[in-house]
């Protein structure tokens, strides 16, 4: 399709684009007020977005001469990165952390994000691929150096700067290795290509997309490119954290769903087996490590690491019940995580804590929440009849059809792994005794937000059906 | 005197991508590291340029001595842009990294450990 007839279709990035302008001239207007202003002009300009992804729907169009696609796998990753980034601003308002003065800058950021995110799960181009990914990271490591005067926070940039950098060096030039072997940037057309040139040289197919894995690879930080997660989700703000480990983590397998379902999955070298032992390498050791944490962010940051690892597993497979349970998954680990990060903030602003020792007796100081954290912690260890385990069942079924016992076998122990750091935050939530009795107070608006995290965690594990709506969905008609 | 094949880009650009990581794996300067990765990214630039000469593709504009796979010089082209977005970037966490530590080296610069 042309670009005149695309721009109808490309609407929800046009009014992100929009919204990240109004959203910094508001604040050049309201200097000096400090008002939630920006954070509400932020939330409506994502709401118009969400309204214009839903009204273009599920189309199965090529955009801008073959450069962006628009399916149904990308609205539905859309969808999720849209709530993901409307949660984190409210997060934003409620945690203290941020300098008043900044939060022009930083919402408008936020905004900005989406556009990259929105390209990641629609590009069909090699290029906008690495456009769309750079876009995303420069974006992320403001985000989390944020706090100018803290500095955690400027070494969690530092960090993420380098690490990125490099990894999405090698990822380019994988990029035009392959570009050199087809001669194309189209990611279908290379798709098409591959598998023949792979046949002859298999060696430099294996090698170029290895370096491309190691640009996705790091965005979803798998092993071995997980090494600045820990760091940089510790030291960022939390919002932020919980930014990064949803949105740029589905973001990140939606182009890698993308790049590999599409193009890299066909050439004859087995990715079915090297994947599988990246996803039981990631999920490993982001549980093993997450073993010793005090630190509930950093703890946090490993376990997203495993649910990385889960996640990949039914990447793995390369079939459309793969897929689809991801899918389901993603949505699942974004209501759960949330949800825990969530609590994390609250904590940290009544308590004045991140480590464990400041949930002890978090039960009779506020109940609410201290429920609310137990429910969230079980349902990411994939305990029934939380939706946790619901998503875990169908990755775990799927990776059992396709027959990859050993790996639903990995999974299943590293779950058991992950139940003992969750159990510790629970114990000192519900037994250890408070060196400060007194209760805890908050907002009504938090105890909602935390319910609508709550509600989701327990209702999808009960009730299937999202996941049975997605299975019937013709996958050709779906991603394609 | 023979002609430059695609062989010599390939070569330089592996030469030059080894070096930009050695330099980022090995140096203790911030403003070191960060000319690696200008390496790494310029080696991928000359990779495309080159190829976008010697691939032949759909889309290859003129013909014989100066046919040109298009997208190649293309990509260069964003690729340089994003060079330079990087490295602002790169260079305002420097800033505020040396405010907080008064050193850029990523040794000492390490208090986020576990």
């Amino acid at each position: 399709m042309g670009n005149l007839e695309s721009i109808r279709y490309f609407t929800p990035e046009l009014i992100i684009v929009v919204f990240a302008i109004l959203v910094i001239l508001f604040d050049l207007v309201s200097r000096g007020q400090s008002s939630n202003g920006t954070a509400y002009l932020s939330l409506f300009g994502l709401l118009c977005a969400t309204i214009a992804v839903l009204v273009v729907g599920n189309v199965n169009q090529s955009l801008f001469f073959g450069m962006v696609r628009i399916d149904g796998f990308a609205t539905f990753f859309k969808i999720i990165i849209l709530i993901a980034t409307a949660v984190t601003i409210i997060f934003s308002m409620v945690s203290n952390e941020l300098d008043p003065k900044a939060q022009g800058e930083y919402y408008a950021l936020l905004i900005a994000i989406n556009l990259g995110m929105f390209l990641m799960a629609s590009s069909a181009n090699i290029l906008i691929a690495y456009l769309s990914l750079e876009t995303v990271s420069l974006t992320s490591y403001i985000l989390a150096g944020f706090l100018t005067r803290n500095p955690r926070s400027s070494e969690a940039a530092f960090k993420y700067i380098i690490y990125g950098a490099v990894a999405s060096g090698t990822m380019l030039f994988g990029l035009s290795l392959v570009f050199g072997m087809t001669g194309t940037t189209s990611i279908v057309q290379i798709g098409q290509q591959l598998p023949e040139i792979a046949s002859s040289y298999p060696t430099a197919v294996l090698v170029s997309i290895i370096f491309i894995f190691a640009g996705v690879g790091y965005k979803i930080a798998s092993v071995p490119f997980h090494m600045w997660s820990p760091d940089v989700y510790e030291g960022a703000p939390i919002p932020v954290t919980a930014f990064l480990s949803v949105a740029s983590k589905a973001a990140g397998f939606a182009l890698f769903i993308r790049l590999f379902y599409f193009s890299f999955g066909a050439t004859n070298v087995n990715w079915t087996m090297l994947l599988s032992v990246v996803s039981a390498l990631t999920m490993t050791f982001g549980n093993l490590a997450a073993l010793p944490q005090q630190n509930v962010k950093r703890l946090l940051a490993y376990s997203s690491i495993a649910h990385g690892g889960y996640l990949l597993m039914g990447v793995v497979l390369l079939s459309g019940d793969g897929i689809k349970a991801v899918l389901f998954y993603l949505i699942i680990y974004m209501f759960m995580n949330l949800g825990a990060f969530f609590v994390v903030i609250l904590v940290a602003k009544e308590v004045g804590s991140e480590n464990i020792d400041g949930y002890k007796g978090l039960i009779s100081r506020a109940p609410f929440v201290a429920v609310a954290m137990v429910i969230f912690l079980f349902s990411l260890t994939g305990m029934p009849p939380l939706a946790g385990f619901a998503g875990k069942w169908v990755l775990f079924a799927a990776v059992v059809e396709k027959k990859l016992y050993w790996l639903a076998i990995v999974g299943v122990l590293n779950s058991v792994v992950s139940l003992y750091y969750y159990i510790r935050i629970v114990k000192a939530m519900l037994f250890d005794p408070s060196e400060d009795a007194e209760t805890l107070s908050f907002s009504r608006g938090s105890m909602a937000l935390l319910m609508a995290f709550v509600v989701p965690t327990i209702l999808l594990g009960i009730y299937w059906k999202p996941y049975d709506f997605l299975k019937d969905l013709p996958l050709d008609r779906f991603i394609g | 005197m023979s002609n430059i094949t695609l062989e010599h880009y390939l070569l330089i650009s592996s030469i030059l991508f080894t070096l930009g990581v050695f330099a980022v794996l090995t140096r203790r300067n911030a403003i070191t590291i960060l000319m690696g990765i200008e390496l790494m990214l310029n080696s991928c630039n000359i990779n495309f340029i080159a190829f976008s000469r010697f691939v032949k593709s759909p889309t290859t504009v003129g013909a014989g001595e100066v046919s040109l796979a298009i997208e190649g010089q293309i990509m260069a082209l964003f690729v340089i842009v994003l060079a330079a977005a990087e490295a602002a970037v790169f260079l305002a966490i420097i800033l505020s990294i040396y405010r907080e530590f008064n050193s850029i080296s990523p040794d000492e610069t390490n208090t986020l450990k576990g």
